[in-house]
């Protein structure tokens, strides 16, 4: 089977915007105090919603992204990862973690500078890492004061009142300690505002992944990972979510015209957990067969909210607001934003494998998927937890799956050429053959892919 | 060890009738050899029996542990109060936790430290089985701690199985350091 280009592709127009919101997002947090504003540090998966409440000028740094964007700069991840291990720390924890720890015991911020220590911690803890990591923050600088909410309450299916308020009631110790730890007067209003930003731009990244449904899929996963990232770092801001609705239009506007992320679009794939972000030319590499991977459950689940819909696909979770709920006191907003947490996909696999692999099932379904590649990820325990589960449960459903071995943010634990080998491979199986010259995709605006 | 996994695998009422003859007959035991090197042994979900016998046929007792299979398990009790499940609910908040669940702060070292104390240990070994996270997130904590308050550390690293001969020629080593400070007291 050869690979001729077949569709029209093109850059998108927003991805600038989306570097630039990044690039500030990190800016802003370093220069934080120069405005007279607060630093705080926490996961990706935080109630970042909640530390609004405390003003225009408070802002994040979260942990997950920021130990990708290390682990893209090996030299400095290298650093990273031996100073940790200097320290006493063990190589098979988390390598976010260890790039993180690293950056701060080295005083350097990869963005340039000294390190800038956050004012305080805001975590939550359901990966048995997570509160871990900054407890261990707490050794190394000892007068950053830090909260953590324990959010292992279960499965979405089994999530009953007893359990969120287990959840809302530490949520409200939260900006007690908040208000305490700061000095400043809790504003409930701005909380509202951000638990309605969050909802919308997590329930508008789920419905740009189910654009990604039609043939030729609009966009390609090493595309995706710059933009879901938005919601990683600031996923109750307004910013984020607005950008999330211009790329929905934009998105939309490249069904409709079917242009395509990779001209050549034969074979559908998905891949799984964090990708080993130093060598995500291995999706390029993919394009050489004509394959793309329109996504994962990582990549839609990780900030994605989603739901059952009437005509029974997977589709984006309505909104409070799209309910028509009006969201009157903290109480209700925290019940809101605890609830609407608790849904996440990336969540459930953490109490069965098997409620990953119905999923994923699902994706490859509805996504027209011809094949699944596993990352069996030694960098995250967390979500690696049941994969091999998960392959199992896939090709009982129908689906070829390649699995290969690595790590997202330790590159001495990934092999490209063996990788690339086992790719050759499947693909082989799969019935493709590697086209000599590669093709480009949505993204990257100084390549040709123009098909016209 | 055995006892505790004992009492982590049998019915609880069962267990506990047979633990009532073993305390009696505890207190007359004759251990057949000295005691040498009084050790505490820190560390995930080892039940390593031959692992620990090895050890005490270099010349060392452990006499006391801080493990997910050992003291951790049963240490405190449950205070008895009107509602049982409320009774039973509160000992859980307190006891000893997992590193998984001990945070903010690390409740679990100044337990340890006491447990150094009150059973007046020569050293510790630090055990740590590969890919349970949040003991290794304790480890070098546990160590420093360790270290501050005099007592000398051995780490051993395992991964499932035992590296029994590597492991020994460490432990040996390790007592034959203790041994060398007590004669230079």
């Amino acid at each position: 089977m050869t690979a001729t280009p077949t569709y029209e592709t093109r850059p998108l127009q927003c991805w600038g915007k989306a570097k630039e919101i990044r690039k500030q997002y990190y800016v802003d947090y370093a220069s934080a105090h120069e405005r007279g504003g607060l630093r705080w540090a926490g996961g990706a998966w935080t109630f970042g919603a909640i530390p609004c409440g405390l003003g225009d000028d408070v802002y994040s740094l979260t942990s997950e992204p920021y130990g990708a964007s290390i682990a893209a700069n090996k030299d400095f991840s290298m650093r990273c990862l031996e100073a940790t291990e200097r320290a006493g720390y063990a190589r098979d924890l988390c390598s976010y973690m260890r790039n993180y720890w690293g950056s701060l015991l080295l005083d350097e911020y990869l963005w340039g500078g000294s390190f800038p220590k956050p004012d305080f911690i805001w975590q939550d803890h359901i990966c048995c890492s997570h509160a871990k990591w900054y407890q261990v923050v707490g050794d190394h600088e000892p007068d950053i004061p830090q909260f953590c909410i324990d959010v292992a309450v279960g499965p979405e299916g089994a999530i009953n009142e007893n359990k969120l308020s287990y959840i809302v009631g530490q949520m409200h110790d939260g900006i007690d300690w908040m208000e305490e730890i700061t000095g400043r007067t809790y504003d409930d209003e701005k909380l509202i505002e951000a638990v309605y930003q969050e909802c919308r731009s997590t329930s508008l990244w789920a419905e740009i992944c189910c654009l990604n449904k039609a043939i030729p899929a609009p966009l390609e996963e090493k595309t995706m990972y710059s933009l879901y990232v938005l919601g990683t770092l600031a996923k109750h801001s307004k910013v984020v979510a607005d950008f999330y609705e211009e790329l929905r239009d934009e998105v939309q506007d490249r069904v409709d015209n079917h242009i395509a992320a990779v001209p050549n679009e034969r074979c559908r794939l998905m891949s799984d957990t964090q990708p080993p972000w130093g060598f995500l030319s291995l999706f390029r590499y993919l394009e050489e067969y004509g394959a793309l991977s329109v996504g994962s459950l990582y990549t839609f689940g990780l900030i994605g909210m989603w739901e059952d819909k009437p005509d029974g696909s997977w589709g984006p979770r309505t909104t409070p607001q799209q309910q028509g709920i009006d969201i009157k006191d903290r109480d209700q907003a925290l019940r809101i934003l605890a609830a609407w947490n608790l849904s996440k996909p990336e969540w459930q696999h953490f109490y069965s494998p098997h409620l990953k692999t119905a999923l994923m099932v699902r994706i490859a379904k509805e996504w027209h998927l011809d094949g699944v590649l596993l990352h069996y990820n030694r960098g995250c325990e967390g979500l690696s937890v049941g994969i091999a589960e998960n392959r199992l449960g896939l090709i009982e459903a129908g689906y070829p799956v390649m699995t290969f071995e690595g790590n997202m943010g330790d590159e001495r634990e990934f092999d490209l050429a063996r990788t690339k080998a086992r790719i050759d491979t499947f693909m082989e199986t799969l019935g493709f053959t590697r086209e000599s010259t590669s093709t480009g995709s949505a993204s990257a605006p100084s390549r040709a892919r123009r098909c016209t | 060890m055995e006892m505790v996994i004992s009492a982590q695998m049998t019915d609880k009422s069962e267990h506990n009738q047979e633990v009532r003859q073993i305390l009696d007959r505890l207190r007359s035991r004759d251990n057949g050899r000295d005691t040498g090197v009084r050790l505490m042994i820190i560390g995930s979900e080892d039940d390593d029996t031959a692992f620990i016998r090895m050890v005490e046929s270099c010349g060392a007792t452990f006499v006391v542990d801080e493990h997910c299979t050992g003291t951790r398990y049963f240490w405190n009790d449950v205070e008895p109060r009107d509602d049982r499940l409320e009774a039973i609910a509160a000992r859980y908040i307190d006891r000893v936790p997992c590193p998984s669940k001990d945070w903010v702060d690390r409740t679990r070292i100044p337990h340890i430290l006491e447990l150094a104390r009150e059973w007046n240990v020569g050293g510790a070994i630090v055990m740590q089985q590969k890919f349970c996270d949040p003991h290794e997130l304790d480890t070098p904590a546990i160590r420093k701690a360790l270290e501050e308050a005099g007592i000398k550390t051995l780490f051993l690293e395992f991964d499932v199985t035992v590296p029994m001969g590597q492991f020994k020629v460490r432990v040996e080593a390790f007592l034959e350091m203790l041994a060398e400070e007590d004669l230079f007291e």
